[in-house]
């Protein structure tokens, strides 16, 4: 009953979300502002029912209700309760269901937090992100419906979760992840909503900024939550393997941080509208791509689960309706002139050109290297498979250009810097960062290495440029006591960028001094791997709630020092799914080194293979992730509710709920 | 600045709407017959029942190479199927890929052993340079090793007949059967 109940709100979902698509719309066009009011009531009630529907999913899961198709193919009586509810998304139906969750409650947030935008305004917004949720209303009910029953024969147990998905990693990845995706289509419907109004002037960019930052400090955090997942739970030890899947997550990403900052133009100078809107429609349109190339399994991927041409097909079409839409508007819409103000090459407004060049190039680098396989295939000339060595070499020379543009960029000013004063300041990073390099390599490694000081240069270029800057602000303002008043958007900045400093470092140290061994072991062999002495202490079954496991243990300790640090790593077979064995890292965690053991295959005679690994600054990736979703939100908090004009309008109101 | 101009996001887009549609019929575990009749990989590998294989050991006649695994209930299915080719006299090499040692040997006790040998891939090595996408699957090896077909999926009567015996017809009448 509880199930059809959901059914039953969600196709009521679905009428509330047609009325807040086109009532708005008649509104705006006729001028009969109660239908353009009504978008308000009808976004937040399309996602009351929304949640109810998801609500009533959970409920089915959480009470073991086989009868439910979906929870019999992806639960268990044996699974913990979390793991239950979070199996809700562990699988394509529900997983969509959870989009519309976030795409209704990001509309609901526009809606009550939107007060203080101009009424039309709001209307047209509203309007536009009821038209997203139709097409995925259409897409669940038709194609994907989470509440299909399986009468007369209902199932005695289900058949589990995929146990790679119960973990806490997995079950805070896909709504972080989702809540970013989604959250673009905020500043996708705000883009729109300009180009309709023929009002794409500073204010929009005013309105757009902190939902674009939202959105982008979520994604963010999804992401470094799916590559740390990754990380411990495949046992390969390695933290982006450039899958289809993983790219169709960091394409959002490269073009919605693009945004971030190219939103900053527009709003303060009245630069890059154009720019702006496409990149908007880009960012979004690459979430929506995304969602295609994961359901519709034309790409091979070890993510994919429940691939369906029928499905793909849909998310075909709607992409086309949608993109094909939005490009055709702005297209006709857009602002021929780019604004009038001028800027030198000494410039914010240049540096900011050049972050957005260099990441859009990015994406198109990961686009095209995600799709060179579909290209080739479509044309006839045989498969081809585009792997790490192809992204890490066009990624590398794009990032060092993009860290040091980052550093230069913070010190300039709108329109002309002067160029004596920026050698002034730039003196003492070239010549700390520089130093830094040289030393490096010999004081961690004991031995030159190219590629550790350019890492180590890059990363410390962005730290003392920063360290600069602040100076410089600071001595403007006449000393340390004008700390307080440098404004969180300031901060924010700092703390992404430090984030970004912090993945620069990880990304190529933990590439270049990661050293790991496979070995044979049985109870009581030693191996030492650089200075670093693992023992094995053997192996003992446990019993876990869903699943019996064999228990390696392991102890590890620098040659040099007397502490001893434990391991567990872990060979699970879960009940459900017999033979389908899996592996649970050992990892002893630091801020400096992960050292990482996996169990390989019993060998026979109690011994087994075994892979150890010295990972150092590996931890510094998701530090830096979660810095740069920091960053976001402290930039958030410091929004001023500053007036647009008189008594008509105000961005939106984040200051309230801060 | 014309107006033409800002027409080419949706010509670019445009473009790759219709690769996703070609794309969309395309099937991405198809092995075109471009990238067969290429040899199999170099490898070296432990057998099921302790021994050593490599890939020259293959060579000397036709034979099927059967990508399999015990957490693959479809193997079961094929299982008997493999029995019977194997009694017919054709050469049947098994690849247990990415599979627990003790079920394997488990499986081969209770359900018979069709294969000449068993190469062992406990980390999906060889799998990964074959292109595995799955199990089952069947590659069939003409006597230089040369991979002729890839088959995914169970062979029955009906994948032999449709699929295989015209492949080996094919291979030549130089060449014996296998």
């Amino acid at each position: 009953m509880v199930v059809e109940l959901g059914h039953f709100a969600l196709i009521l979902a679905f009428g509330l979300a047609l009325a807040q698509a086109f009532l708005p719309l008649f509104g705006v066009v006729r001028g009969i502002r109660d239908w353009a009011a009504a978008a308000v009531p009808l976004a937040c009630g399309q996602f009351v029912f929304v949640l109810v529907a998801f609500a009533c999913l959970a409920y089915a899961f959480l009470v073991d209700d086989f009868s439910v198709r979906l929870v019999a193919t992806n639960s268990n009586t044996l699974l913990p309760p979390w793991y239950k509810f979070s199996a809700v998304w562990g699988n394509h139906e529900g997983s969509m269901l959870l989009w519309l969750t976030i795409l209704a409650g990001w509309s609901a947030a526009v809606a009550l937090l939107g007060a203080d935008l101009p009424r039309d305004m709001r209307a047209r917004v509203l309007s536009v992100m009821g038209m997203i949720a139709i097409g995925f209303h259409l897409f669940v009910l038709l194609t994907s419906n989470p509440f299909i029953r399986s009468f007369p024969s209902v199932p005695e147990e289900g058949k589990d979760l995929n146990p790679l998905l119960q973990d806490i990693g997995l079950v805070l990845h896909p709504p972080m992840l989702y809540l970013g995706y989604v959250g673009f289509s905020v500043a996708f419907a705000f883009a729109l909503a300009a180009l309709w109004s023929g009002r794409l002037d500073t204010a929009w960019a005013k309105w757009s900024r902190p939902w674009t930052t939202a959105a982008w400090l979520f994604l963010s955090l999804g992401i470094t939550l799916g590559s740390w997942w990754a990380y411990y739970e495949l046992g390969w030890g390695g933290w982006w393997f450039w899958d289809p899947v993983e790219n169709a997550s960091f394409m959002p990403w490269l073009a919605g941080t693009a945004l971030v900052h190219s939103l900053a133009v527009t709003e303060k100078r009245g630069l890059f509208r154009s720019w702006a809107v496409l990149l908007a429609i880009l960012t979004f349109s690459l979430s929506l791509l995304g969602t295609f190339l994961v359901r519709s399994g034309i790409l091979t991927s070890v993510h994919a689960f429940a691939t369906d041409p029928e499905r793909g097909s849909f998310v075909l079409a709607f992409l086309g309706i949608v993109v094909g839409g939005s490009l055709t508007l702005f297209a006709l819409r857009a602002p021929q002139s780019s604004g009038s103000a001028g800027y030198s090459w000494l410039s914010r407004e240049a540096a900011l050109l050049a972050n957005n060049v260099l990441l859009v190039v990015s994406m198109a680098t990961v686009l095209l290297g995600t799709l060179a396989p579909l290209m080739v295939s479509a044309m006839d000339l045989g498969r081809i498979s585009v792997g790490p060595p192809y992204f890490n070499l066009m990624f590398v020379p794009l990032m060092s250009l993009l860290a040091v543009a980052m550093g230069v960029g913070p010190l300039l000013r709108w329109r002309d810097s002067p160029g004596a004063g920026l050698r002034t300041i730039l003196t003492a990073p070239v010549v700390v960062s520089g130093l830094f390099a040289l030393v490096f390599p010999f004081a961690y490694g004991g031995g030159w290495h190219t590629g550790a000081a350019f890492t180590v240069a890059l990363a410390a270029w962005i730290l003392t440029t920063l360290a600069a800057g602040l100076r410089q602000r600071l001595r403007e303002r006449g000393g340390l006591a004008a700390l307080p008043t440098l404004g969180n958007a300031y901060w924010g900045m700092v703390v992404a960028h430090i984030g970004f400093a912090f993945c620069v470092a990880g990304a190529g140290l933990t590439s270049i001094y990661s050293d790991e061994r496979d070995v044979r072991m049985s109870a009581g062999d030693k191996v030492m791997l650089g200075s670093f002495e693992f023992a094995f202490l053997g192996t003992r079954h446990v019993e876990g709630p869903n699943y019996s496991a064999e228990r390696g243990e392991f102890t590890v300790r620098r040659d040099s020092s007397e502490r001893v640090r434990h391991l567990k790593a872990e060979k699970r077979e879960y009940k459900s799914q017999a033979g389908n064995v899996m592996t649970e890292a050992g990892i002893a965690p630091g801020f400096l080194r992960d050292l990482y053991v996996s169990l390989g295959e019993p060998i026979g005679d109690g011994s087994w293979a075994v892979r150890v690994h010295n990972k150092p600054f590996v931890r510094w990736l998701w530090i830096g992730g979660v810095l740069m979703a920091v960053g976001g939100t402290l930039t958030l908090l410091g929004r001023q509710p500053t007036r647009v004009r008189a008594g008509a309008a105000l961005p939106a109101g984040w200051r309230r709920t801060a | 600045m014309s107006r033409l101009r800002l027409f080419i996001p949706l010509l670019v887009f445009a473009g790759l709407a219709a690769l996703f549609w070609k794309g969309l019929s395309l099937d991405p575990n198809y092995m075109p017959s471009a990238l067969a009749n290429r040899p199999l990989p170099a490898f070296t590998a432990e057998t099921l029942d302790g021994g050593a294989i490599r890939d020259t050991d293959l060579h000397g006649a036709p034979a099927l190479l059967n990508v399999w695994a015990t957490w693959c209930p479809t193997c079961a299915a094929e299982h008997a199927y493999l029995n019977e080719l194997a009694r017919r006299g054709v050469r049947i090499y098994g690849l247990n890929y990415k599979d627990d040692l003790q079920a394997a040997r488990r499986w081969i006790q209770s359900k018979g052993d069709p294969y000449i040998a068993n190469i062992l891939d406990p980390a999906g090595r060889l799998g990964l340079d074959l292109g595995v996408t799955g199990a089952p699957e069947t590659y069939l090896l003409d006597a230089e090793g040369v991979i002729h077909l890839r088959h995914q999926g169970p062979v029955d009567e009906r994948v032999w007949r449709t699929v295989f015996e015209p492949a080996l017809a094919g291979m030549g009448s130089g060449r014996r059967a296998p």
